[in-house]
């Protein structure tokens, strides 16, 4: 696992592409719409140059359903789309995640409600996070903010995809899609050639045959299956990953994700060259919230804004991790702008000054 | 008895050993039948990935003794895609009912066929959904009364029932469409032969494999099996008339 | 002699066996099977009409039927 390739000057949407295809993707499915337009249109040049399956569905629903026929078979698949699309792809996620099916969906996230616009935005939170289809399930959210993260974190997704059997979401935006810098290309170590053996759908030979399947009537399963699930999601919350940038002697956290951590991120730079003692607590992972770190950090003292591309939304996330101890401020950057550090800086001189 | 007796029907291998849970007289039970006996036959089952679908076709994956994915409602042929882009090495057969394939998944179903993906859909034919209480379908007839068309389909309203066999063999991606019936032994023969035909396709990569099987659902018709098979003869095949829609071997051997 | 069997606790008491037949011997007998179903049967004194054909067993929905056949070689009648 060494960072033995090429440097490339890439958008996110093409390391998004790339990583996925040096991760082992055998089977795309896709469907246009902007801003991730990109990763259709790598993957059906350079997956199957790559001995790999492209599909351009019939729709986003279709593309999501045909994860679900992928993924039984054990392969690594994926599929990518943008707010409206991922709103159809909800129902396929939600039988993905009943049916312990992995596999990685990518959200290039745009500005909603409804069609909103192509810009960037962080409107998708709850819906990535908090579930997005029916039911009870949740899945591992990762938020990367530069492209080389964007990179790592693909690769990564199918690891934890099929380390849990589940689906793994990608929650980036219009910024990080179409963003270009440069990226420093890695392969991972062969994969496994019988990955999913003992759960995948093979062919029943000298066996019975295997149902995947979310469908459970019979008195007591479903319950049982839930409970399942829940000790699933219980072992997944071990895993978070989080940034902090210049926390230790900060009075004040600004905790953001995605592009907008890294925007924070430049605001923070300048005021700390005049003085401020601010810092950044960026998750990577959204689900699980890295919530202890936030808690160890309310623990000393500090105090806390979360800062979203959005209504508000993390923000309750950051809330309940510190509830009892802190609390937080939001300031809200809404979608249909696209913001720059100098955006940031009132709002965190405010909420520094209310000391 | 003579010693020369034979076993001359039983139980195909690929047909698991359990009672199903269709009511008395429904069909689903001839047509997933004469699936399992092909599988059998043709040597597939241990080869064979199974998509089931929504509706009283779910539990397929309990009847046939195969590996099996179980799809959302209407979305089966896009799984199938899925599966057999995975494994194309494998034989994917789905198994789809009238509201499943040709109301809520109709454009899975058409761009599955048109695609040419070289998968085997049997799409089973009984004018109502069946799992759900027997309300309207897209092949309901003109004049049948169910629970949501109280006084009969109304053509003004609810347009004409959808003649799927026709539609699938007008896309390019079809290598074989036909309509069947299981309503007497003749057709049931027939049935078969066209099922084999639409599995055969798929093994010689020649494309989409699709099969429509007219079938009784006695419990929602609110008729004894002996009237609902009747109403197959009567009422079904007069609309849905039985017979190959495209067969791309035969072009071929013309 | 040929000769059917009915499973009888698969049988649903659907009867469209009974139509299927050529030799119309199979009826509904007087018996239920433990799901409450009033089984087909073929009456002892007609199995002998029996040929075998396996019309029956082809239009059962439920596999609750199987077939025996032996081939004919007495004077019993030739049947199509």
């Amino acid at each position: 696992m060494t960072k033995t390739g090429e440097k490339l000057f890439i958008k996110g949407n093409e390391a998004i592409s790339r990583g996925a295809i040096a991760a082992g993707l055998k089977c795309y499915f896709g469907y246009p719409i902007t801003p991730q337009n990109d990763i259709p249109e790598y993957m059906s040049a350079a997956l199957p140059a790559a001995g790999g399956e492209f599909v351009q569905a019939e729709s986003e629903v279709a593309a999501a359903n045909m994860l679900i026929g992928a993924a039984a078979c054990g392969v690594r698949s994926m599929t990518s789309s943008s707010s409206p699309g991922i709103s159809l792809k909800q129902e396929a996620i939600s039988y993905l995640a009943g049916s312990e099916l992995p596999t990685v969906i990518v959200n290039m996230n745009r500005g909603g409600p409804g069609l909103g616009d192509i810009g960037p935005s962080q409107g998708d939170y709850f819906q990535s996070v908090k579930g997005g289809g029916h039911g009870d399930y949740r899945t591992l959210v990762l938020a990367p903010g530069t492209c080389q993260e964007a990179y790592d974190l693909v690769i990564q997704a199918f690891d934890l995809a099929f380390k849990y059997r589940n689906p793994v979401m990608i929650l980036g935006d219009a910024i990080l899609g179409q963003m270009k810098e440069p990226v420093i290309t890695w392969t991972p170590e062969e994969k496994d050639e019988n990955e999913g053996h003992g759960w995948r759908i093979v062919g029943a030979k000298n066996r019975p045959g295997r149902i995947l399947k979310s469908l459970h009537l019979s008195e007591g399963a479903l319950a049982k299956h839930n409970l399942m699930l829940k000790n699933k999601y219980e072992d997944m919350a071990s895993f978070t990953q989080k940034e902090e940038y210049q926390t230790e002697d900060a009075d004040l956290i600004i905790v953001a994700y995605g592009s907008i951590g890294r925007i924070v991120k430049s605001t923070i730079k300048k005021l700390r060259n005049e003085g401020h003692k601010v810092g950044l607590f960026r998750p990577i992972t959204l689900y699980p919230f890295p919530s202890d770190d936030l808690k160890k950090l309310a623990e000393q003292g500090k105090k806390f804004l979360t800062i979203e591309h959005n209504l508000g939304q993390m923000v309750e996330d950051v809330r309940l991790s510190i509830r009892t101890i802190a609390d937080s401020e939001f300031f809200g950057f809404y979608p249909g702008n696209l913001p720059t550090p100098d955006d940031f800086e009132e709002p965190i001189l405010k909420a520094l000054g209310g000391k | 008895m003579s010693e020369q007796e034979k076993l001359v029907f039983d139980r195909a291998d690929a047909l698991v050993d359990v009672p199903t849970h269709y009511c008395p007289g429904c069909q689903h039970g001839v047509a997933q039948r004469l699936a399992g006996e092909l599988l059998t036959e043709m040597g597939l089952t241990e080869n064979t990935l199974l998509v089931t679908s929504i509706g009283c076709s779910v539990f397929l994956y309990n009847y046939l003794n195969v590996d099996s994915v179980e799809a959302p409602h209407g979305r089966a042929p896009a799984v199938a895609t899925g599966v057999k882009r995975a494994r194309s090495d494998k034989f994917v057969l789905s198994y789809q009912g009238d509201g499943d394939l040709a109301s809520i998944g109709m454009a899975e179903i058409m761009h599955c066929a048109n695609r040419g993906e070289n998968v085997s859909i049997i799409f089973v034919n009984n004018t109502v959904y069946g799992m759900t209480g027997g309300q309207m379908a897209p092949t309901t007839l003109v004049g049948q009364k169910t629970t949501t068309s109280p006084a009969g389909r109304n053509a003004s309203k609810e347009g004409l029932p959808i003649r799927m066999s026709e539609i699938i063999g007008q896309l390019g991606g079809t290598a074989y469409s036909a309509r069947v019936a299981v309503n007497n032994v003749k057709n049931i023969r027939k049935a078969k032969k066209a099922m084999k035909k639409a599995f055969e396709v798929q093994q010689k990569e020649l494309g989409f494999g699709f099969i429509e099987v007219l079938a009784t659902c006695p419990t929602n018709w609110r008729m004894d099996a002996l009237k609902a098979n009747e109403r197959i003869e009567n009422e079904l095949i007069p609309y849905f008339p039985l017979g190959v829609h495209k067969d791309v071997t035969a072009e071929v051997e013309d | 002699m040929s000769r059917v069997k009915f499973l009888e606790e698969r049988c649903k008491g659907c009867l469209l066996c009974t139509v299927a037949c050529p030799k119309e011997i199979i009826r509904q007998s007087d018996r239920f099977n433990q799901h409450g179903y009033k089984v087909a049967e073929v009456p002892a004194e007609d199995m002998d009409k029996c040929t075998g054909c396996t019309s029956c067993a082809l239009m059962c929905p439920d596999i609750a039927i199987r077939v025996y056949r032996t081939p004919k070689s007495k004077g019993a009648a030739k049947n199509d």
